[in-house]
C-alpha cells in the first residue's frame, strides 16, 4: 500500500521528537563527559584546555575510596539478605494463605510510597531511641528495607510464570520437600533470584536520601561522599566520577541486556 | 508432613522486617508528638506543639512547593515518556528497540547525585546551556536555572522519566493490538486510531505512572537540595535542614508525618480515579 503524503510528515515528525527526547536523555551525561577532560578547574564551555587530571584525582581521593568500599560492601550484604528475605517472602505469598498475609504484605511493600528520607529519620530516631551505635550495619538495614520490595515483585513474577508440574512429579516421586526445593524449584527460579539480586544491589548501590540521614564520617557511602564533594569543591573531579560511574552501569547493563534481555526483567515487552 | 513446608523459616525474616518498618514508624509518630528540648538530641515530654508549628508559612510555603514541584514534573515527565515508550514498544527495527530501551533505562541505575550534578553543570551561569547560548549570540546574561523553580523541574522531569518510561511501556505492551486493526480496517487514520482506541486504552497505565511520578518527586532530596539550592525548598530538603542544621528532630519527625498523610491521600486519590476510568472502560 502506498503512503499518503501525510503518513510521511507523521513518520518524520516522530522521528524528529524521537531524536529531540532521547537527545534530552543523554544531554547531561555528554556534557559531564566533556566537562571531566577540562583542564581548568573553573568551568567552561566549550573547555579551553584538555587533561585527566580530574581523573586521577578521584582515585587520590580518599572519601571516595573510602566510599565506595562501604558502598560495595554495603550493597553486597543489603542485596544478599534482602534477597534472602525477599525471595522466601515471595513464596509463602505465592504458595500459602496465611494470617496476617495482607497486612505483612502491605508493611514490607510500604516503602515503595514512603518517601525514603522518612524511612532515613524514622530508623535514625529508632536506632537513637535503642541507644544503637550508628554503624554500618545501620546502614544496611536502611537498605535492606527499601530494596526490600523490588527483590519480591521480581522473584514473585517468576513465580507466578512457573510450572509446578515438575514440582509434582518430583514430589510423587517420593523426593522429600527440601530436595524439592533444592533441585527442582530453586534452579528454576534462578533467573528471577539473579535479576532480583541484581536489580537490589544496583538500587542500594545508588541510594543515597535515606543513607544520608544515618551515616556517619565512618560509614558514608560513594553517593553521600560525592554529595559532600560538591558542597565543598567546585572542580570537575566529580565530572569524571559521573562518567567512571555512567560507564559501569552501562556496561552491567549491556550485560544484563544480552544475558535475560532488559524487556523481559522490566516486564514491558 | 506439614502441608504448608518451609512456611515459616521463609516467612520469618520478613516479620522480623516488617517489625523493623513498623518500630521505625511508630518512631516518628512518637517523636512528633514530644517537644523539642533545644540543645539536646534527647526529646522532652508530650506535646502538640510540633503541629501547630507546621501552621507557619514556611512550612506551607514548603508543602505549596512541593505540590507545584510534583505538578510540573508529572506533567512534562509524561509528555516526553508518552512518545518514548510508545517508540519503544512499537519500534519495529530489533536494534532500534534495544537502542531506545538502553538509552531511556540506563539512567534508572544511575544515582540521583550523579544526575543532579550533571544537571548541574549543564544549567549553572557558566555552564553548557548559558554558554552555548552566549557564543550563538542569543543572551547576553545567563538565564537563571540554578536556584529556580524551573531548574529543578528541569532536572526532577529527567530523574523520573525512566520510571515512568518503564510503567507506560508496561502498559501499551499489553493493550491488544487487534483493537487498533480493527480501527485501522474500519477506515480510521492513525491519528484517529491513537485518540479513539490506543489512548483511552492506556489510561490506567498513565495513572499508575503520574502516582509513580509523585511518590518519586516528593521524595527527591538530592536533586531540589543541589539544584534549588535552599531557594527552592520542599518537604525533603526542609526535614533535612530541620534535622541535621536546627537538630529538631522532634519537629522534623511531624513534618515527615504530615508530608506522608499527604503523600498517601494523593495517592489514594489516583487510585480511586483508576478505578472509576476501569468502570467507565469496557474491560
Amino acid at each position: 500500500m502506498k503512503k499518503a503524503p501525510f503518513d510521511h510528515v507523521l513518520d518524520w515528525s516522530g522521528r524528529i521528537l524521537l531524536t529531540l527526547i532521547l537527545g534530552f536523555v543523554m544531554l547531561p551525561f555528554v556534557v559531564v563527559f566533556i566537562a571531566s577532560f577540562n583542564d581548568s578547574a573553573i568551568l567552561s564551555f566549550p573547555p579551553k584546555s584538555w587533561s585527566f587530571r580530574w581523573y586521577a584525582n578521584v582515585f587520590e581521593y580518599r572519601d571516595f575510596r573510602k566510599g565506595l568500599v562501604n558502598s560495595l560492601k554495603i550493597a553486597g550484604i543489603g542485596a544478599t539478605l534482602a534477597l534472602l528475605a525477599g525471595a522466601g517472602f515471595a513464596y509463602v505469598l505465592n504458595r500459602y494463605e496465611f494470617k496476617f498475609k495482607s497486612v505483612l504484605n502491605g508493611v514490607l511493600m510500604s516503602p515503595l510510597v514512603i518517601p525514603n528520607f522518612t524511612i532515613g529519620l524514622g530508623l535514625l530516631i529508632l536506632s537513637a531511641a535503642a541507644s544503637l551505635p550508628r554503624s554500618i550495619w545501620l546502614v544496611v538495614a536502611v537498605h535492606v528495607i527499601i530494596v526490600l520490595p523490588f527483590v519480591v515483585r521480581s522473584v514473585y513474577v517468576s513465580l507466578q510464570n512457573f510450572e509446578t508440574r515438575y514440582e509434582q512429579a518430583a514430589e510423587s516421586l517420593g523426593a522429600t520437600p527440601t530436595r524439592v526445593l533444592m533441585t527442582i524449584t530453586l534452579p528454576l527460579l534462578l533467573p528471577g533470584l539473579v535479576s532480583g539480586g541484581l536489580f537490589a544491589a544496583i538500587l542500594s548501590f545508588n541510594e543515597f536520601t535515606a543513607s544520608l540521614f544515618v551515616v556517619n564520617q565512618r560509614t558514608q557511602t560513594l553517593p553521600v561522599a560525592m554529595y559532600n564533594y560538591v558542597r565543598e569543591y567546585a572542580d570537575p573531579t566529580l565530572a569524571a566520577v559521573s562518567v567512571i560511574y555512567v560507564a559501569m552501569v552501562a556496561v552491567i547493563l549491556l550485560i544484563v541486556h544480552k544475558l535475560f534481555r532488559l524487556e523481559k526483567v522490566l516486564n514491558v515487552e | 508432613m506439614s502441608k504448608r513446608p518451609f512456611l515459616g523459616w521463609f516467612a520469618s525474616p520478613s516479620i522480623l522486617i516488617a517489625f523493623g518498618i513498623a518500630a521505625s514508624f511508630l518512631a516518628i509518630v512518637q517523636y512528633s508528638l514530644r517537644a523539642h528540648v533545644p540543645g539536646s538530641l534527647d526529646p522532652g515530654g508530650l506535646t502538640l506543639d510540633n503541629f501547630t508549628t507546621l501552621w507557619k508559612a514556611i512550612y506551607g510555603q514548603a508543602f505549596l512547593t512541593a505540590v507545584l514541584l510534583c505538578f510540573w514534573t508529572a506533567i512534562f515527565t509524561l509528555l516526553i515518556g508518552y512518545p518514548l515508550a510508545y517508540a519503544m514498544v512499537r519500534a519495529k527495527s530489533p536494534s532500534l528497540r534495544s537502542a531506545i530501551l538502553l538509552i531511556s533505562l540506563t539512567p534508572l541505575f544511575l544515582g540521583e547525585i550523579v544526575r543532579t550534578y550533571s544537571w548541574m553543570i549543564v544549567l549553572g551561569n557558566r555552564g553548557f546551556v548559558n554558554s552555548a547560548l552566549k557564543q550563538l549570540g542569543l543572551i547576553d546574561r545567563s538565564l537563571e536555572f540554578m536556584f529556580t523553580m524551573t531548574g529543578v523541574v528541569i532536572a526532577l522531569v529527567h530523574f523520573t522519566l525512566p520510571i515512568v518510561v518503564v510503567m507506560l511501556a508496561a502498559a501499551l505492551s499489553h493493550i491488544d493490538r487487534n483493537l487498533e486493526r480493527a480501527a485501522t480496517s474500519l477506515g480510521a487514520g492513525r491519528i484517529r486510531t491513537f485518540v479513539t482506541v490506543t489512548l483511552p486504552l492506556s489510561i490506567p497505565g498513565i495513572v499508575a505512572a503520574i502516582s509513580t511520578a509523585f511518590a518519586w518527586t516528593f521524595s527527591a532530596f538530592a536533586t531540589p537540595q543541589m539544584i534549588g539550592g535552599g531557594k527552592v525548598q520542599t518537604i525533603s530538603t526542609l526535614v533535612y535542614q530541620v534535622g541535621f542544621a536546627s537538630f529538631n528532630f522532634p519537629l522534623a519527625a511531624s513534618l515527615s508525618l504530615v508530608g506522608l498523610l499527604f503523600t498517601l491521600a494523593v495517592l489514594a486519590f489516583l487510585n480511586t480515579g483508576v478505578r472509576h476510568l476501569e468502570k467507565f472502560g469496557a474491560h
